[in-house]
C-alpha cells in the first residue's frame, strides 16, 4: 500500500463524506462522556419526562437524562464493533488467503467449514453462544467476529484465487519465496481493497448486531449506558417520550450510513484505479 | 450515392475527423480518407497511435472518456455521425460491420451459433421470411468456409476452435451484407496457418461482394498480402498513405521505414533496428512534427509547424518535410555470426519428458541445450512449447522425465531444487502486464530476489538495482515507479532485470515479445542478443518464425507434443525437412 492510494481514495467525494460522518460519530462517542451534563446512571428527572429546560432530549424509563446516556453510550458499541470486525478481518483473510493459494485439500476443508457456518443464521449463532457462555464484552466481540469470519474467508479466497493465477505469483514461487511471504507480501496487497470495503460493511453490520443483542437483552448489561440497550429499555415509552428511543437509533443509523458510503467510496476509487491498468 | 469515378463507388468518405479526451486533448485529429467498394485498407500503427480509436469512430463510437467532436463519416451516402438512437443502431451492422480482436470474448458464450446469426438478422429490418433467412445463413457460412449443417448451428462458441470462432465473427459481419467492414486485429490471437486462411477468406469475400474493409493491425508483414492500400498512423495523425506496392517498395515517411526495419523477417536474418524513444501520449505531443524527437532526419523546421499530408511524385501521401524518395534498400542479409561457440558439455539435458493434464501435451521430448546458445522452441498453440518451458523452470505440474542441469540431475519441481541452483534458471513470462506485482514499486520487485538469494540489502542492493536497470536500458528513476505507470516494453525490461539480478545461467523466455509492438520487440531482442554475448544461455519459446530467425542459433519445432524437426536455424528455415515446418514457413507473414 502506498501513500498515493490513500490520497486517491480521498479524492472521491463520497469517501470524504463517509470519513467525515464516521469521524463525527466516533468523536461524539469518544468525547461524549466528558461533555455529558449528568452521569449516565444519575436519576435526575421524572420517568419518561418530556424535553424541557436542562434535559434537551428528555428523561428515560428510570428518569436518567437521555442526552447524558446518549453521549456516554456510544463507546461500548463502537469499540466492540471495531474489535469484532478487525478480528474477523485478520482471521478470515489469513484463512481465505491460505485456501486461495493452496487450492487442494486445505482449500476444501476451509471452504467447507466456511460454508457450514454460513448456513447458520448469524444472530442465532451469537445468541446461542452468548446465552450458553455469558455476556462478558470480550465474549460478545468474539462471537460477533466468529459470525463474520466465514464471509471474509469467502471474499479473501475468491480474490486471492484470481490474483494467485497471475504470473508474478508464479515468479515468486519459482524464486522459492516462502509461502508466508507469497501470501502476505505478494497477494495480500492486491486484495486489500475489497477486504477494506468489506471491513466497512462489517462495522455497519457489527453496530447493528450489537445493538440488536442489547435490545434482546443479551448484550451490555444494564445499567451501563449503551445505544442498543437504550432502545430496548425505553421501548415501552415510545409514544410518551420518543426521543429516548429515536436518538440512539438515529446515531446508529448515521454511523452505519457513514461507514457504508466510506466503504463504497473506497471501492469506487480503486475500481477506477484498476481501469487505468490494461 | 456519392461521386462515381472509374466505375467504382466511394463507399466510405471520412473528412477531418477529430476525437478528443476530456480537456480538449486530441487522440485523433485531421483524419481524412476515402475507400472504394471492394477496396481493403490496412490501418497500421503501434499501440497508442489512435488506430483503434479511428476504427471505432468509423462506427460512430468512442470509448469511455473520449468524444467524437468534429468531422464527417459518410458511408454509402449516409452521414453516420449525425445519426442517433435507433437509426444509428440500424446503420451499425447493416451499413458497417465490425470484427473484434478476440473472438473468444466477443461471442456470447451462452448463445448457439445458429441463434447468434438468426438474432443478428432479426434485429435488422431486412424483410426476409424464415426460409430466406435460413438460406442467407447457409450462404454466409459457406462463404466464410464453415460447415452449415444443423449440427454446426446448434454448437456453442466454446465448442469451436479459435479460427472457427473468428470465422463466425466474419459470418456475423457479412450476413447483413454491409457496405463496409472494420476489423480490429482479428488474427492476433490465431496461429499463422489459421491466420493465413482467414486473411485469404476475407480478401476473397471483400472482392466478390464488393465490400470495402478497414483492417487494423500493428504488423505490416501480416497485412502485406491482404490489403490494397496502407495508411500508417502515428500519434493520432495519418503520416503516410500509399498503395500497397508503393508503400513496401519505397516507404516515404521515416516512421514507416522505422517500422519496416524493426520487423523480423523469416526470409533472412538481419540486424533489427528499433526506433529510439517513445510515442508521445495524447496531450504531450511536441510542437511541430510528433515524430520529430525520434526522427533521424530531424531539421529545425520540423519543430516549427506540424507537416500536413501532401501528395508526392511517387504517388504517396505523406506528412513529412523531408520524405524519403529512394526505393527501400533491403538491408543486405548480413548473417549475424552465431554467438554460440559449440561446446561439448550441454548445460541442460532433457530426456523423455512427458507432461499430461487431462490429456497428454508432451510425448517423450528430449533435447540438449548447450551453454551460451539460444535455442528456439517453435510451435502453434497446443504444441506443448509452453509446457516444456514451464517444466524446465520447475513450474510444471504432472511432468515426468529426467532433467540434467550442468551434469547434475535437476528435480522437476522448483520447490525441491536447492536455492543455489534455483537462481541459475530464470523464467520470463509472456504477459508483462501480469508478471509484475502491481502493488510493488520496481525497486521492491527488483530488490526482493537480491535479499532472498544473496542476502544483499540496503545501499548495496540499491547499487545493484541501478546497475541492472542501466543494463536493460532503463533510467534509474524507474525504480520509484509502480508498474502501472510503465509501458509494456518497459515492464518487460523490468521483468528481464529481475531475472538478471538472480545471476542466471539459463534464461527461459516464454513468448516475451508477443504482447509488444514491433519496434519495442526489436529493442528487446537486441537486449537478449547482448545478454547472450555476455554468456547467457537462452531458451526462447515463440510462435513467430521471424523472431526465431532474428535471435536463435538452433531451433526445435514442436507439433502436438512431439519434436518434428530440430537443427541450426538457417538450415531448418532454408531447407525444412518436415512437412509441418514447411507449412509453418509457407504461412508465416514475410516482407520479402
Amino acid at each position: 500500500m502506498s501513500k498515493i492510494d490513500y490520497w486517491r481514495w480521498l479524492a472521491e467525494p463520497q469517501t470524504r463524506q463517509g470519513a467525515l460522518i464516521t469521524l463525527l460519530v466516533v468523536a461524539l462517542a469518544l468525547f461524549g462522556p466528558l461533555l455529558a451534563p449528568h452521569g449516565s446512571t444519575d436519576m435526575v428527572g421524572p420517568v419518561y419526562g418530556a424535553p424541557v429546560g436542562g434535559g434537551l432530549l428528555g428523561y428515560d424509563f428510570l428518569g436518567h437524562d437521555v442526552l447524558s446516556r446518549l453521549l456516554s453510550g456510544g463507546l461500548s458499541v463502537l469499540w466492540m464493533s471495531v474489535a469484532a470486525a478487525s478480528i474477523a478481518l485478520a482471521v478470515g483473510s489469513s484463512l481465505g488467503l491460505l485456501a486461495g493459494l493452496s487450492r487442494r485439500r486445505l482449500d476444501q476443508l476451509i471452504t467447507w467449514l466456511a460454508d457450514v457456518s454460513l448456513a447458520f443464521p448469524d444472530l442465532i449463532l451469537v445468541l446461542l453462544i452468548v446465552s450458553m457462555l455469558g455476556r462478558a464484552p470480550w465474549l460478545i466481540v468474539l462471537t460477533v467476529a466468529i459470525a463474520f469470519i466465514p464471509g471474509v474467508i469467502r471474499l479473501a479466497r475468491a480474490s486471492a484465487v484470481s490474483v494467485a493465477g497471475q504470473e508474478f505469483v508464479e515468479a515468486a514461487q519459482m524464486m522459492g519465496y516462502s509461502r508466508r511471504r507469497i501470501l502476505f507480501k505478494e497477494i495480500l496487497p492486491n486484495i486489500l481493497t475489497p477486504l477494506l470495503v468489506h471491513f466497512g460493511n462489517m462495522l455497519t453490520w457489527g453496530v447493528g448486531m450489537l445493538s440488536g443483542l442489547s435490545f434482546l437483552g443479551y448484550g451490555v448489561a444494564p445499567p451501563t449506558a449503551d445505544w442498543g440497550l437504550m432502545i430496548n429499555e425505553n421501548q415501552a415509552g415510545l409514544l410518551v417520550q420518543p426521543w429516548a428511543v429515536l436518538a440512539p437509533a438515529v446515531l446508529i443509523g448515521v454511523f452505519a450510513y457513514g461507514t457504508n458510503i466510506l466503504a463504497e467510496g473506497i471501492g469506487r476509487s480503486s475500481a477506477r484505479m484498476g481501469e487505468k491498468q490494461p | 450515392m456519392n461521386a462515381i469515378s472509374q466505375g467504382t463507388t466511394t463507399v466510405l468518405q471520412v473528412s477531418d475527423l477529430r476525437v478528443e479526451l476530456a480537456g480538449q486533448v486530441d487522440v485523433l485529429s485531421g483524419v481524412s480518407f476515402s475507400l472504394q467498394a471492394g477496396e481493403i485498407l490496412g490501418l497500421v500503427g503501434e499501440s497508442g497511435s489512435g488506430k483503434t480509436t479511428l476504427a471505432t469512430a468509423l462506427l460512430a463510437h468512442a470509448r469511455r472518456g473520449a468524444r467524437i467532436v468534429g468531422g464527417q463519416v459518410q458511408i454509402a451516402g449516409h452521414g453516420l455521425l449525425s445519426l442517433e438512437g435507433e437509426a444509428l443502431r440500424r446503420a451499425r451492422g447493416s451499413l458497417i460491420g465490425y470484427v473484434a480482436q478476440d473472438p473468444a470474448t466477443a461471442l456470447n458464450p451462452a448463445l448457439r451459433i445458429g441463434n447468434l446469426l438468426r438474432e443478428t438478422l432479426a434485429v435488422h429490418p431486412l424483410q426476409l421470411n424464415k426460409a430466406a433467412q435460413a438460406q442467407r445463413i447457409i450462404d454466409t457460412l459457406h462463404d466464410v468456409g464453415l460447415p452449415h449443417d444443423a449440427e454446426f448451428l446448434r454448437r456453442f462458441p466454446h465448442q469451436l476452435s479459435g479460427g472457427q470462432q473468428q470465422r463466425v465473427m466474419l459470418a456475423l459481419a457479412f450476413v447483413l451484407r454491409p457496405r463496409l467492414i472494420v476489423l480490429d486485429e482479428p488474427t492476433t490471437a490465431l496461429d499463422v496457418t489459421t491466420q493465413a486462411h482467414i486473411l485469404a477468406t476475407l480478401r476473397r469475400l471483400c472482392k466478390s461482394q464488393g465490400v470495402a474493409a478497414v483492417y487494423v493491425s500493428h504488423d505490416l508483414a501480416v497485412i502485406k498480402d491482404l490489403v490494397d492500400r496502407v495508411m500508417v498512423m502515428y500519434a493520432g495523425r495519418i503520416v503516410e498513405t500509399a498503395t500497397r506496392d508503393a508503400l513496401f517498395a519505397r516507404p516515404a515517411h521515416p516512421y514507416t521505414r522505422g517500422l519496416l526495419a524493426a520487423i523480423p523477417d523469416v526470409a533472412g536474418r538481419r540486424e533489427l533496428l528499433a526506433i529510439g524513444g517513445h510515442a508521445p501520449a495524447p496531450g504531450q505531443r511536441p510542437a511541430g512534427c510528433s515524430f520529430g524527437p525520434r526522427c533521424e532526419r530531424f531539421r529545425p523546421a520540423c519543430a516549427q509547424a506540424e507537416p500536413l499530408l501532401q501528395a508526392t511524385a511517387t504517388g504517396h501521401e505523406v506528412a513529412c518535410l523531408s520524405p524519403h524518395d529512394q526505393p527501400l534498400q533491403r538491408v543486405a542479409l548480413t548473417p549475424i555470426a552465431a554467438v554460440a561457440t559449440r561446446t561439448e558439455a550441454a548445460l541442460l539435458e532433457i530426456d523423455g519428458l512427458n507432461v499430461a493434464y487431462d490429456r497428454q501435451v508432451l510425448f517423450d521430448v528430449s533435447l540438449k541445450l548447450h551453454a551460451g546458445e539460444c535455442l528456439a522452441l517453435v510451435g502453434e498453440s497446443g504444441s506443448g512449447k509452453t509446457s516444456l518451458a514451464r517444466a524446465v523452470a520447475g513450474l510444471g505440474e504432472n511432468a515426468e522425465g529426467q532433467l540434467r542441469y550442468a551434469g547434475q540431475p535437476l528435480p522437476l519441481q522448483a520447490r525441491q531444487r536447492e536455492a543455489g541452483l534455483r537462481h541459475q534458471i530464470q523464467y520470463i513470462f509472456q504477459n508483462p502486464y501480469r508478471a509484475l506485482n502491481p502493488r510493488h514499486t520496481v525497486y521492491q520487485t527488483l530488490s526482493a530476489p537480491l535479499e532472498h538469494f544473496f542476502g544483499v540489502t540496503g545501499q548495496a542492493a540499491r547499487q545493484r538495482v541501478e546497475a541492472v536497470l542501466a543494463r536493460v536500458s532503463l533510467p534509474a528513476s524507474v525504480a520509484q515507479l509502480y508498474p502501472h505507470s510503465l509501458s509494456g516494453g518497459e515492464r518487460q525490461r523490468v521483468a528481464i532485470a529481475r531475472a538478471l539480478l538472480c545471476e542466471p545461467k539459463l534464461l527461459i523466455c516464454d513468448e516475451i515479445t508477443s504482447a509488444l509492438d514491433v519496434s519495442v520487440q526489436a529493442s528487446i531482442l537486441e537486449l537478449l542478443r547482448q545478454l547472450q554475448r555476455d554468456g547467457l544461455t537462452l531458451l526462447f519459446v515463440t510462435h513467430d518464425l521471424g523472431v526465431v530467425r532474428a535471435i536463435a542459433d538452433r531451433v526445435l519445432v514442436l507439433k502436438v507434443g512431439r519434436v518434428v524437426e530440430q537443427g541450426a536455424v538457417d538450415s531448418v528455415l532454408d531447407q525444412p525437412q518436415a512437412a509441418y515446418t514447411r507449412t509453418l514457413l509457407e504461412h508465416s507473414p514475410t516482407l520479402a
